[in-house]
């Protein structure tokens, strides 16, 4: 059976690079996978997804309504719109963050007040992630994807600590960024296996990287 | 971009890379391209390729010339576009399918199925049959790699350019490519002879080409019954048997894997025979393309009774889903229950304009005319007919503004009461379509204020360079940057009516557009902001809104900034009896450019600079 993951959010949040890391890591473990891409317009601003489907072999690249196993979604509205794509058994991982756009500024439309509240009121399994907080703790606002695909590494059928070499491969750079983008991908793990970040106000305490040698 | 000569290995491509990729190992010396979704990559990426000479040509119509020279003077070239730049090309198209070709020459055009990023959706395979030329439909990544390596060599042997017809779905979807071998002898030495009767395509000429047609269709044709790319794939339910091209054959895997598939990759001239071999070995046949009843329509004629559109969604993609469904239809099957839950309504998220855009400036005004009827282009300044702007009356096509903004001005000519016309057009549009319609307004004295929105890039397909800032294609220092004050008054604009303008600067920007807008005969403005993504932008730091100065009048939300963040609402009831709706807002840190937009519409001076640390430079000790 193919797995059939769909990666959502908003233009220039990096949807692209984490489908492309998510199809790279079932390639290299001998899966068969392909990814889709969308370009243009909706880069400025707009929805994004890529759908990426992962299993022995890969036909169709699109993904049906009603057939997601996992939703990454990389925005919380996001996360809403695209919910009655998950199959009754998937699962949504989702960063809590919130891309306000001019259209709910100017007071046209309303952004929800709880995206994940309302998928698990409508029965999805949807597991909110704090990526943001998380990698701001860790000393860098851009850690956030980092955080997002170590949540989602335990609900899909690849190793973790292959996507994790992946993820180092691709963002790690020099050993302090190696080491702030593990630390990242485990915090998000660890998220994931808690059952998410809860809601309303708290304090989430994290080690910080131990860098070696440096301040 | 580089592969290692160790084969066969595979890689993770996209469509567009793929095909590129192939092209290069089939020896392609020239390739001329004007970006367009889904084609852009094509070119984007041959250019990484040593020995490929890549240009951004102004427009489709030009690239394909530029292709059909090296071809003619036996160099293997290609050309790439978007559906809708081959109807810029069309002229060009339909004589050199009488030419024919030198070296092999390859139009690979994208049609973008399911229109993510057009202004239409077309189905460049018609070009196939209007023109006489093979069309080559991959269905994946994998096959416009292989389809480009020997499409070279298939429009040397019929001496006619081959069309490679790639759809979304191939060009910007990534799969593994295994790469084959080295291609032989890739591109044959092939010298330019002169050939009048070839190459000059007068009266004279063209009933001996039309015969040379008329042959190259049969040979073609015989060679499309027999090609590898034409391929039955059995399956044991013989109820339904479809035929289908391009990445549909996908889909019709996915849903339907026990039925009888012939995949048709080499579609046109249409293997009739084949088709009819098929058709008898099974119960019915539902024929499954993208996007119009073509091949369908041919089956029909040569009397085979198929199954096809009527079944289907007469626009848009086709998905295993649409597939599944249409073969139940057929076949009177009953449908399962759905599993999809409904959708939830979430506000819409159109693409804006980014924080900085010198375009935020030019709507802001325009916002504020509504009496003006705009004329807009394709660019990323077709936003401005979305909110909260929702200036513009038109677009229609590339360069269409000035034309259309010409009639307008006609049909008001003899009114007591005139509306001012506006057309908006960006550099590199302009560049491609727009010129001639400029000098058709000044010919005629249209009474028309053309907004020439100069950023100094191809800013909607990705930023691309064009003669308007000076770069070629990898970057380079281009001989040649437009004047477009000059330019603009050699197509016939007084100077008094050239003006230069920054869009930042709203209100110097209103008092010029209202001189304009004054003035009784053609003239232009041109904006002179570069797009955030150029190396010309220069990022301020952001600004910050003064809690006790704003008086959440909200005329800053009407810039439209993406940066520009309402931290809370309020209702107040006037004096009058009126209720005004209030907001506060606060600038995203991230987002801002600093550009002073925001800052300039408030009347109350609320934003501003945040201001600068001192810092005190000391003479080293």
């Amino acid at each position: 059976m193919n797995t059939n993951i769909l990666v959502v959010g908003v233009g220039g949040q990096g949807v692209m690079t984490a489908a492309e890391l998510l199809a790279r890591v079932a390639l290299a473990s001998g899966l068969d996978a392909c990814k889709t891409e969308i370009a243009g317009m909706s880069q400025r601003g707009g929805v994004v997804s890529s759908q990426v489907r992962i299993g022995p072999h890969v036909h169709a690249s699109e993904i049906a309504p009603g057939h997601v196993d996992l939703l990454l979604a990389l925005e919380a509205a996001e996360a809403l719109r695209w919910c009655h794509w998950l199959a009754p058994t998937g699962r949504a991982i989702v960063n809590t963050l919130r891309a306000v756009p001019p259209v709910v500024s100017s007071g046209k439309a309303h952004y929800p007040d709880d995206p994940v509240g309302e998928m698990s009121k409508l029965g999805y399994d949807a597991c909110a992630v704090d990526a943001g907080t998380i990698a701001l703790a860790l000393g860098d606002a851009r850690l956030a994807n980092t955080v997002m695909l170590g949540a989602a590494a335990d609900s899909l059928p690849l190793d973790p600590d292959a996507l994790l070499a992946e993820v180092l491969q691709r963002f790690g750079g020099k050993e302090e960024l190696r080491q702030r983008n593990a630390a990242a991908f485990e915090a998000g793990r660890a998220q994931t296996q808690m059952g998410g970040t809860q809601p309303g106000p708290q304090v989430i305490r994290l080690e910080k990287p131990q860098l070696a040698g440096l301040p | 971009m580089t592969v290692s000569p160790a084969r066969p290995q595979s890689r993770f491509l996209s469509g567009n890379e793929a095909l590129a990729i192939g092209a290069m190992e089939a020896g392609v010396s020239v390739a001329a391209a004007y970006p367009g979704t889904p084609s852009t990559e094509i070119v984007e990426t041959l250019a990484t390729f040593p020995g490929v000479q890549a240009e951004w040509s102004v427009n489709e119509k030009v690239a394909l010339e530029v292709a059909l020279g090296a071809s003619m003077m036996g160099r293997r070239a290609i050309t790439a576009m978007k559906h809708v730049g081959l109807n810029v090309a069309a002229d060009t198209l339909m004589s050199a399918g009488l030419t024919g070709v030198g070296a092999g020459l390859v139009i690979a055009v994208a049609d973008d199925v399911g229109f993510s990023s057009s202004q239409n959706e077309q189905d460049s395979r018609y070009w196939g049959r209007f023109v006489h030329l093979p069309v080559l439909e991959p269905a994946d990544a994998q096959e416009a790699y292989l389809m480009a390596r020997e499409a070279f060599t298939l429009s040397e042997r019929h001496q006619v350019p081959v069309l490679l017809r790639m759809t979304t779905r191939v060009c910007h979807v990534k799969r593994a490519v295994r790469l084959e071998a080295e291609l032989p002898s890739p591109a044959p030495r092939m010298e330019y002879v002169k050939d009048p009767e070839r190459w000059i395509v007068t009266p004279n000429h063209v009933g001996k080409r039309l015969e040379a047609r008329a042959r190259r269709a049969t040979a073609m044709l015989a060679e499309a019954e027999i090609s590898k790319w034409n391929v039955i794939k059995p399956g044991p339910d013989r109820r339904l048997g479809i035929i289908a091209s391009g990445p549909v054959c996908h889909a019709v895997r996915e849903a339907l894997p026990q039925a009888p598939l012939l995949s048709l990759g080499f579609s046109a001239p249409l293997p009739i025979a084949l088709a009819r071999r098929f058709a008898d070995s099974v119960d019915a046949v539902l024929v499954i393309e993208e996007t119009e009843p073509l091949v369908e329509t041919e089956l029909r004629a040569a009397g085979l009774a198929v199954h096809g559109r009527s079944v289907l969604s007469p626009f848009g993609e086709v998905t295993a889903e649409h597939v599944a469904r249409a073969a139940r239809t057929v076949l009177g099957e009953s449908e399962p229950p759905t599993v999809a839950g409904a959708a939830q309504q979430v506000f819409t998220r159109p693409p804006t304009l980014c924080a900085g855009c010198g375009y935020l400036g030019v709507y802001y005004w325009l916002s504020r005319t509504p009496n003006a009827i705009v004329c807009g282009d394709i660019g990323c300044y077709t936003l401005g007919a979305s909110p909260p702007w929702n200036s513009v009356d038109t677009v229609l096509a590339m360069g269409a503004s000035l034309g259309m903004a010409g009639g307008v001005a006609k049909a008001m000519e003899n009114e007591t009461k005139k509306r001012p016309v506006i057309a908006v057009i960006g550099d590199s549009t302009f560049l491609h379509t727009g010129m001639q319609g400029l000098l058709n307004l000044t010919y005629h004295g249209a009474n028309v204020t053309v907004l020439l929105l100069d950023n100094r890039a191809t800013a909607m397909t990705g930023c691309q360079n064009n003669p308007a800032n000076g770069r070629d294609l990898a970057g380079n220092a281009a001989p040649v940057r437009v004047d477009f004050v000059k330019l603009v008054e050699a197509l016939g604009v007084r100077p008094e009516r050239i003006r230069s303008t920054d869009p930042y600067e709203l209100p110097t920007f209103l008092k010029v557009l209202r001189e304009e807008l004054k003035a009784n005969e053609p003239s232009v403005i041109i904006t002179t902001r570069p797009c955030v993504f150029t190396p010309e932008f220069n990022r301020e730091s952001p600004l910050v809104v003064d809690e006790a100065m704003c008086n959440g009048c909200t005329t800053c939300l009407d810039v439209g900034c993406p940066a520009v963040l309402v931290t809370r609402r309020e209702q107040q009831v006037r004096a009058s009896g009126t209720t005004v709706d209030l907001a506060w807002v606060k600038i995203d840190e991230q987002l801002c450019t600093g550009c002073g937009i925001c800052a300039k519409a408030c009347s109350r001076g609320a934003i501003a600079q945040k201001p600068r640390k001192r810092v005190i430079e000391l003479e080293p000790a």
